[in-house]
This record gives structure tokens, sequence and C-alpha cells, in this order.
């Protein structure tokens, strides 16, 4: 499977939803696909995506949140999921792309490679529904089924080591942040 | 040694007519009555954290979100979360009110303690974070107002040094 094509998968599902990507490939090939307002791209801090992700959650309980994540970024946050499951927040999903790879700065062999198990540190650190998956529509059928359970929710997608052509995105860092959060803040409580 | 009640009381009453609703912490000997206030208010989310850092995650969402709040943390978690704080809080303008238990200044029995308490303010003049030090109940809610209004005027963290003389009795 290709990160790509998984996140065409699911691009047409994510209107209604906040989404945090990580930074680096899982940023530029959603921004690739088309931004939208209601998209915040994390392009530092790795490990924190699923971090600002729990805060929105926490923040904004009627609202969907979906962290696009990658397994480098993950690997240097691994309490995310300790702290995810404690509140367990039935509006978040995790999503984690696995190419076992830290792709963007030349490809070096993350320890998702040599036998580290992101769906089973999730399940062992609390988070009742985790999962791994290497086949597009299982991922795709995951995705639909976990955005709507009442609670937090692990989706660990294994994908080729392939990023995108170029990483450049037109957007500012302080442009993309100005306009998500006005963005959050111009939708109805229910 | 006993940690001061009052004095805790008088913090989080200051950080709750800021407007706070989300606490962050990660349990210090200093903070345990603050953490504890936290728990058991039914209008504030407290979030007990793995390591400190994600706390600026969870800061940087309630700030999206429209909500204020504080972090509640030691000054050994201060310094572990400074990636955080760089490539997230101030690159990306997000508010932090930084609430630090200042260890290993003077009067400092825990030999484990006198480093991180040696370099906590240079670490925080390095980085060009405004603070203050509270070291008496007088100023409390004075500094943490204030603290709180220019986190975020200035879209950046802002910390405060609680000390000894305050927080133990």
């Amino acid at each position: 499977m290709k990160r790509i094509d998984a996140l065409k998968r699911i691009y047409k599902l994510l209107d209604s939803k906040l989404i945090i990507t990580n930074m680096g490939a899982v940023a530029a090939e959603l921004y690739s696909l088309g931004h939208k307002k209601n998209f915040f791209y994390l392009e530092h801090s790795m490990g924190l995506a699923s971090s600002v992700g729990l805060g929105i959650a926490l923040s904004k309980p009627d609202i969907n949140v979906i962290v696009l994540d990658g397994d480098g970024s993950v690997l240097m946050n691994l309490g995310t999921f300790s702290t995810i499951a404690r509140y367990n927040p039935k509006n978040l999903t995790h999503i984690i792309f696995d190419n076992e790879s830290l792709l963007s700065v030349g490809g070096f062999p993350t320890a998702t490679s040599t036998g580290t198990n992101l769906k089973n540190i999730a399940l062992s650190s609390g988070i009742k529904f985790a999962y791994e998956t290497k086949d597009i529509d299982e991922f795709e059928s995951l995705f639909k089924k976990n955005i709507n359970i009442d609670n937090a929710s692990v989706i660990v997608s294994k994908v080729e080591a392939k990023g995108p052509e170029k990483f450049t995105m037109d957007l500012g860092l302080i442009e993309n942040k100005i306009e998500f959060k006005r963005h959050i803040n111009s939708l109805k409580e229910n | 040694m006993a940690v001061s009640v009052k004095n805790s009381e008088l913090i989080y009453k200051s950080l709750k007519k800021c407007g706070v609703k989300i606490v962050s912490a990660l349990p210090e000997t200093w903070l345990v009555h603050l953490i504890r206030f936290s728990e058991e208010d039914p209008d504030m989310q407290l979030v007990r954290l793995a390591k400190e850092e994600e706390g600026v995650g969870i800061s940087a969402g309630a700030h999206f979100a429209g909500l204020k709040s504080a972090m509640l943390m030691q000054n050994h978690g201060f310094l572990a979360s400074v990636n955080g704080i760089v490539s997230l809080a101030q690159l990306y303008r997000i508010p932090l009110l930084m609430i630090i238990s200042y260890r290993g200044e003077m009067g400092e029995t825990d030999p484990w303690q006198t480093e991180g308490g040696l370099r906590t303010e240079s670490t925080l003049k390095a980085l060009d974070i405004p603070y203050d030090i509270i070291d008496s109940s007088e100023s409390v809610e004075k500094k943490i107002n204030k603290a709180a209004v220019l986190s975020e005027s200035s879209e950046r963290p802002v910390a405060l040094l609680i000390t000894r003389d305050l927080m133990v009795e």
C-alpha cells in the first residue's frame, strides 16, 4: 500500500473533521491532494502531533479529530499512547503510516523495521481499539468504522517507503495555524 | 516539610481567575495540591502526562480550540520540554503559561535537583522566555495574571518559577 493511495481513499471523508499531520511526507502528500482549512500540518516537534490532537479532542469533544502520523514521529513520543488511553476521547483517531523508515531525511530504517510493533504498544498502553493493516481496502473500512466508535483508536497502516516528489508547500506555518484556529472557532458547538 | 495548601490554593484560584480550563501536569512534590485541585474541579480538565513535552502539544490543541491552558511541571520537566517549546510553541506562536516548581535553588536538600536548579534561569534566558519568580503569597495573583496576559498577547511561552519559600512550610 502506498500512503498517497491510502490518503486518497479517506480524503473526501475528512471535511467535517479536524486533521493534524506530522511533518514530512504525510503533510506533503495530504497537501498535494488539496489543502483545506481544517488541515493543520505540524511541521516540526516530531512526536507531538498526537498530543496536539488530544488537546483539541479534549477541548472540542463533539468534533472528530484525526491525527495522521508516522512511525518515526510516534517512536519519539511513545508515552502519547498512555496519555491518550488514560482519557480515551471517543472523538480521536490516531492513524500512523508506518513505512519503517525516516523517509524524509534519507530513508534510515526505524525500529519498526527491526521488530517494534506500534499496534501492540498502543494496545499494551491501554488503547482499547488498535489495528494494523497492509491492505488498502481494510484500511478504508477500519477508518470508516473507527471514526464513529465511542473510544479513541489507533490504526497502523503499513505503507511502502515512498514519498512525494516534492516536500514544499505554499503555505506559511503561521498562516496555517491562524486559518486552522479560525476554522475551529467558526464551528458551532453541538 | 509540608507543601503549603494555602499557597497552592492561591495559585489555583489565580489560574481560575485567568480563565484557565485545561491543566497539564506531571506529579512533583510541590505540585501535589495543585494537581489535586485540578482533578477535583469539575470545570477543569486535568491531563496527566507521561512526559512534560506532551503538555506543549496539549496546550497548542487547547489554544487552537479557543481554550486557555496552563502547564504544571518541575524545572526538570521544563528542561525535558525544550524542543516542543521551541519547535511548536515558539515556531507556531502558541501561548504557554508554564508554572514551574523551582527545585535546586537556595535551600535545596536533594542533591539530584541541584544541577537542574543551576540551569533553569539561564535556559529560560537562552530561549528568550519571559519569566518571573514567585516567592511570596502576596504577589501570586498579580504575577500569574500578568504572565497569563503576556502569554496570550504575545502568543509565546511565559514562565513562572514557584519557589521553596512559597511552596514549603
